[in-house]
């Protein structure tokens, strides 16, 4: 039996060497998704491009206005003297925002009194106007620290795991979870599919060889890729975009084996569910898409309806991504991730229990 | 219908010289790039096509045949040489050329999720046929092809022969002075192909028009009146038919003997000097000689013992075309494989029907793909299923192989359902599908290894296995070759051993023989025959008629029923009469298709 | 039966051409229903998924307050977030209990009051409160960051009131959220995402059925015919531009009634926009098609190019600006990123000429040019 299950393996391995359709699923798309995704995917904003409308004349603006001007994240772009210029400014996207001091701002400080300062944001995207609004709120609390402390109780913040909220700490370990997922399915979904069409599914089903063992030798492959593949991927994190690996090795890779497992069952369940490799590339496609929105690898779950939330459970990719980041930045021990491990198996288990019945049932 | 009397008229307009060609082609060249390979399609083709006639453009698969046919539809360019239409210049106008002529596809080209009225509407509107014209247009048209009363149905619901009138009635909504059909033949029962004929000449003598037909139907090149004989990329030979077999006047006889079975004679025969073919025709063996000869002569080959009787017969196009690539490709056809009686498998398994069908149906939707078959194969027999494509072959097939469950009724393959069968089972026997379906990425030696080991082989029993099938199908020089580029009788070669690595005393092939030359089939039939000798039972379906004269006995289906059965000669013997004292298995078909539907109306 | 009347003028064969062919695809499309799901099921789906699955308006956060010693000043100040809707407030009442939730994920922040508390706030020096927050998801930690400041600056204002103190002089930064003032998220993705899906269904579309005509053997039907390959393409243009423009008004209508997104701008902007838009990916379908030449390789491209492209690159989640400069370069090619600045504005910010005259004229410009490739790609031959 593990002869005939390695002849397969070996068959297959050089079927997907051989075969340039899947040899550049293997490396172009994940190498080019890792660094357009690493570099572009990122929700900290830089060089913000902003207008001033200052209608004060003294010091206090100015020390304002320079300290603004003075961080990375604040490009000046524009500087306006009457409110009618405001307003094209915003319209036409040439400036996120419009800081507006009146015209006794310094003056009213002097005095003791509270000093209002506008600041006008486009809300278009509401994300980027909140951190907009939070970046000017800082540098403004920059501004009055040094006279703030007569405020009865000050804040203090600390982020953990990501000192200086980085997203990219957050997708590229993502990445690992969502380029495996994908190589792995893609390769799993089109295998069957691709023997079915060839004919040599029949030839295969024709000899002793058991459904079970199909399935393995199947699935097998699929697995060492994906290992291989979510191996480079974090090995690129790490030397490549500066990602910390706090964690150790073992636990990631145990998540890594479950989640290839249920991975490798999906692919190979919609392979055994289509007759042309065109219907196995469509139902790769129809579970990737939900299955990469519902995971929490760019918006969280926690913001979808409940109804949605409770979907997400029977998704792999949800517990997988929760477990790299957790190795990547927590340094998550086992203890921390063993309630994630398990549904992952049991995904796994269902779906390819479900693919190796149906090699035998759909045929035609 | 009969068609000699075309023939006869071709000599006349040969020898009367006629006005400039319909059609000139002159050192036409076109290669293909296929990865780094360039594969050479056609290598310096010069032929000519006459007006008012019908010429054949006649080969096996891969001859270059639709190639030509899109070069001279302007559809591909080529690499060098003219072609000249209707006296334009195909390379340079492709548009005015395309105005002028007809030409159907492969599959005919049709839309088939449009109706017979909507695909004829579209063909006329994209031809600029006047809306006026169009009425006495479309009931000539369904006149002659008989699809009157189908209009409001969906082409893609249409069986294959009405699938190809429509194709052909499209290209006919403006008439075409020249008409070019791809393979039209394909795929359709033989009335249907008999009816296309029809069809055709009818064209030809009641419209003027000229029509060029390609087929790789040796037997279809007779009722043409012109041949162009094209093979791996070269003309052999233009002329008109009888032109190629007459040369071959007393070279072919029929022989049966009272003392050896018609299989036995045949490989007697075979390979023997002076021998040019030796095939099974009902229960008598057709000889070809490589020289004329006395029909007492012919009795020499065998000696005395066999006791012979020698009939003269007339020689056929298909001899002429064997001659013709014998001499063209000199490379010796391989030594027959010296398969040694297989080990005594067979032995323990008892004489009787090894497989039995019993009220077998197939429903697909609601589709009946197969209803309600019965038939038993003995053991040790060739038992063949001939029908024409969609007949329920490949269903029946599928069925037997544990591949597709029956809707209904019993199948037993050695007792037992290969579908519930353990894996042991399924080691008994051997599946060669219709499509090549071995691993094209991996080469020859690692399908071998594969297969080998899927059956369970190992150590070096593996070893001798894979040996074994390397000496003895000649595939050796090819071991690392990826076997998706291996030229189709290889792959055939290839696809048989790996289904007789384990050495199974049933063995199943689908269409073995489809689109290889017909030097490349009679090696191949050469195999099966002995493995059958060897006591191996095989079950083969085909839709070739000369080629189910190979096994014991048959059925023939048509629409998932079989129509009737039993060995070659019975059945030709049950539709002899006077008007077809010597009927062939065609022939046959036709009756019982006709006789059938009869009696359905 | 022969010889046609030459009655028919070459332009009106020329209609006569074009007419069958739209004819044959409108039967084809009415017939086959993969086409009519790919235009009007499919963008109903993902606008559902996306809409619901794609929102960055944390809600509910959960969130442990630490108080080591309950008293009243800080029972005014839990308060606070036990009336905020952004949060789900857990008192506990030590750190390590806290810090033990936040490892295993149970809350994504901890406000830690220490003991002295109350003691400090009563003091002459500020007290310090500690917010520590789970970075890992650094946007998601920056909105949690923004709204404890804001539970924490109101109850500020109330103890200065309360203490009849006034309040120092400091700098007030009043917001004015233009366009969205509510700040949902929903409200510029939705309209971004019908950019998206609309370049995936105008690709699949062309791409699809052409290189389905070239699989089953029809386009050497057709090629051998008089027809010209302008007739072809527009013979494809023509029916699935208006089948496209169907799946565009469905997506617009649920965004506004599904999503309650408002429209401010003109529909008649949004018709000429949405079309120019459409026909581009149309042509870009048309192309991958005239490439592939089988519905396998083109479906697979077709994804490929420009699902990801448009979902990463044109701006609609992530923003341009903060891009790398060579990954900015690369967005300038993608024609979601012009449609996405469009919609956005047509939708939130009302007819912005400046944006919709620069964004249309970027998107004529691709419209041209991709079909300017494919007239030149596609001949009437079969290589």
């Amino acid at each position: 039996m593990l002869r005939r299950i390695l002849a397969l393996m070996v068959k297959e391995f050089i079927s997907i060497v051989v075969d340039p359709k899947s040899r550049i699923v293997l490396i172009a798309p994940p190498i080019i998704q890792l660094m357009v995704f690493g570099y572009a995917a990122t929700f900290d904003l830089e060089r913000v491009p902003y207008a001033v409308y200052n209608e004060d004349r003294g010091r206090a603006s100015r020390d304002l206005l320079a300290l603004l001007e003075g961080s990375p994240t604040f490009q000046l772009a524009a500087r306006v003297h009457s409110d009618r210029e405001i307003r094209p400014l915003l319209d036409a996207k040439r400036v996120m925002a419009v800081v507006h001091v009146g015209p006794r701002f310094s003056e009213r400080l002097l005095r003791g009194e509270p000093a209002p300062l506008q600041v006008i944001v486009d809300g278009r995207n509401s994300n980027s106007a909140m951190i907009v609004l939070n970046y000017i709120r800082s540098i403004v609390n920059q501004y009055q620290s040094p006279a703030g402390e007569t405020a009865p109780a000050g804040l203090r913040v600390r982020f953990w795991f990501n000192q200086n909220l980085e997203s990219r700490w957050f997708i590229v370990p993502g990445l690992v979870a969502l380029l495996t997922l994908v190589v792995s399915l893609l390769l799993t979904a089109l295998s069957v599919a691709r023997e079915r069409e060839a004919g040599t599914f029949d030839q295969m089903l024709a000899t002793p060889l058991r459904p079970g063992e199909i399935l393995v030798g199947k699935a097998l492959p699929g697995f060492i890729i994906g290992m291989a593949e979510a191996t480079f991927i974090v090995l690129m994190a790490v030397y490549w975009f500066d990602v910390p690996f706090r964690g150790v090795i073992a636990p990631l890779y145990v998540g890594l084996m479950m989640f290839l497992v249920s991975a490798v069952g999906a692919g190979l369940m919609i392979s055994a569910l289509s007759v042309t490799q065109q219907q196995a590339l469509l139902g790769a496609f129809l579970f990737l898409v939900p299955a990469i929105i519902l995971s929490g690898f760019a918006t969280p779950i926690a913001n979808m309806p409940p109804a949605v939330q409770y979907l997400t459970f029977l998704n792999p990719l949800r517990y997988f991504l929760i477990i790299v980041r957790s190795v990547f930045l927590e340094a998550a021990s086992f203890e921390v991730l063993w309630n994630l491990y398990w549904p992952m198996a049991l995904i796994g288990l269902v779906t390819l229990g479900a693919a190796g019945w149906l090699f035998r049932r759909r045929m035609y | 219908m009969d068609r000699n009397a075309g023939r006869a008229e071709v000599h006349t307009q040969a020898d009367a010289g006629q006005d400039s060609p319909l059609l000139e082609m002159a050192g036409v060249t076109k290669h293909f790039e296929s990865g780094k390979r360039s594969v050479t399609a056609l290598q310096d083709i010069t032929a000519q096509v006459q007006k008012g006639v019908v010429t054949g453009l006649i080969g096996p698969d891969g001859a270059g045949k639709t190639t030509l046919m899109r070069l001279i539809a302007g559809l591909l360019l080529p690499d060098s040489g003219t072609l000249k239409v209707l006296g334009l210049n195909v390379i340079r106008d492709p548009l005015q050329v395309q105005a002028a002529i007809g030409y159907m596809p492969q599959h005919f080209g049709l839309y088939e999720d449009l109706t017979v009225q909507e695909n004829l509407d579209l063909y006329a509107d994209l031809q600029g046929v006047p809306r006026s014209d169009r009425p006495a247009r479309y009931e000539g048209l369904m006149q002659m092809t008989g699809l009157g009363p189908f209009t409001a149905r969906l082409a893609g619901r249409l069986s294959g022969g009405m699938k190809q009138k429509l194709g052909l009635a499209c290209t006919l909504i403006k008439p075409p002075a020249f008409l070019l059909l791809d393979e039209p033949t394909v795929g359709v029962d033989p009335v249907s192909r008999r009816e296309l004929w029809q069809i055709v000449y009818q064209l030809v003598e009641e419209q003027g028009m000229s029509v060029l037909l390609s087929t790789a139907y040796l037997d279809e090149a007779e009722r043409c009146q012109q041949v162009v004989l094209l093979h791996q990329g070269v003309v052999l030979g233009q002329d008109a038919p009888s032109v190629f077999s007459n040369p071959l006047q007393n070279q072919a006889f029929l022989l049966s003997s009272k003392r050896w079975g018609r299989r036995q004679i045949r490989k007697q025969l075979h390979g023997k000097p002076g021998v040019l073919d030796a095939t099974i025709s009902g229960d008598r063996v057709r000889l070809v000689t490589d020289s004329p000869m006395e029909p007492e002569k012919v009795t020499d080959f065998l000696g005395p013992d066999a006791e012979l009787t020698v009939t003269p017969v007339s020689p056929r196009f298909e001899d002429a075309f064997i001659a013709l690539i014998k001499d063209h490709t000199d490379t010796e056809t391989e030594a027959p494989p010296k398969q040694e009686s297989p080990s005594g498998v067979s032995a323990k398994s008892k004489d009787g029907d090894v497989i039995v069908v019993e009220d077998v149906d197939r429903r697909f939707g609601d589709f009946m793909a197969v209803k309600g078959i019965h038939f038993r194969v003995r053991h040790g027999e060739i038992f063949g299923l001939l029908g024409a494509n969609g007949a329920g072959k490949s269903t029946t097939f599928r069925m037997l192989c544990g591949l597709l469950p029956p809707s209904g009724g019993r199948l037993t393959v050695a007792g037992e359902d290969l579908r519930a069968a353990p894996a042991r089972a399924r080691a008994r026997i051997g599946y060669m599908a219709q499509k090549f379906s071995l691993y094209s990425g991996l080469n020859v030696l690692q399908n071998l290894r594969f297969f080998s080991s899927a059956y369970g082989l190992r150590g070096p029993q593996r070893k001798d296995r894979i040996d074994w099938a390397l000496t003895s199908f000649g595939l050796e020089p090819m071991a690392d070759m990826p076997s998706g580029n291996l030229p189709l009788g290889f792959k055939k070669r290839l696809a048989l051993a790996a289904a007789l690595m384990h050495e199974p005393d049933i063995l199943f092939l689908d269409e073995p023989t489809s689109g290889v030359d017909p030097v490349a089939r009679r090696e191949f039939w050469q195999r099966i025959t002995q493995l059958a000798d060897a006591r191996v039972t095989i079950l083969v379906t085909t839709h070739f008629m000369e080629e189910a004269e190979y096994c014991d006995r048959l059925v023939i289906m048509a629409q998932g029923e079989i129509l009737g059965g039993g060995t070659p000669a019975q059945i030709k013997d049950r539709y002899r009469s006077d008007e077809r004292p010597d009927p062939s298995l065609e022939d046959a078909f036709i009756a019982m298709i006709t006789s059938d539907s009869e009696e359905a109306a | 039966m022969k010889g046609p009347r030459h009655s028919d003028s070459p332009s009106q064969k020329r209609l006569m051409r074009l007419g069958g062919l739209i004819r044959k695809e409108a039967h084809q499309i009415v017939r086959d229903p993969s086409s009519i799901a790919i235009a009007f099921v499919l963008p109903v789906i993902l606008l559902l998924l996306f809409g619901y699955g794609v929102s960055l308006d944390a809600e509910h956060v959960p969130i442990a307050i630490v108080v080591e010693q309950p008293g009243r000043e800080t029972a005014g100040f839990v308060a606070g977030f036990q009336h905020s809707p952004y949060f789900a407030p857990e008192i506990m009442h030590t750190i390590q209990r806290a810090e033990q939730a936040l490892m295993h994920r149970e809350v994504d922040g901890i406000v830690w009051l220490r003991s002295n508390f109350a003691q400090e706030l009563l003091g002459p020096g500020p007290a310090t409160i500690g917010l520590i927050v789970n970075g890992v998801n650094a946007n998601q930690a920056r909105i949690i960051e923004g709204y404890v400041k804001g539970v924490w600056s109101r109850w500020l204002k109330h103890t200065a009131l309360d203490q009849g103190m006034t309040p120092g002089p400091t700098v007030a930064v009043e917001q004015r959220i233009w366009f969205n003032a509510e700040m949902r998220s929903r409200n510029f993705l939705v309209p971004g995402l019908i950019a998206i899906i609309m370049t995936l269904i105008g690709a699949l579309l062309t791409a699809m059925v052409v290189a389905r005509e070239w699989e089953r053997g029809t386009m050497e039907a057709l090629m051998v015919t008089p027809v010209r390959i302008q007739e072809i393409l527009l013979g494809k243009i023509i029916p699935y531009f208006i089948l496209g423009m169907g799946g565009m008004a469905v997506s617009v209508a649920m965004a506004v009634w599904v999503f309650e997104v408002p429209f401010r701008g003109s529909y008649g902007v949004l018709f000429v926009t949405a079309a120019l838009f459409l026909l581009t990916a149309l042509a870009m379908g048309l192309l991958i098609s005239v490439v592939a030449k089988n519905q396998f390789v083109a479906g697979q491209i077709a994804i490929i190019a420009t699902f990801l492209p448009a979902f990463i690159l044109s701006g609609f989640l992530f923003d341009i600006g903060s891009m790398p400069k060579a990954v900015q370069m690369v967005t300038y090619i993608i024609a979601a990123r012009y449609f996405v600045n469009i919609l956005q504005s047509l939708f939130l910010a009302g007819t912005v000429w400046t944006v919709v005259i620069y964004n249309a004229l970027a998107l004529g410009i691709m419209c041209l040019f991709f079909l300017f490739l494919v007239r030149k790609r596609m001949k009437k031959r079969l290589e």
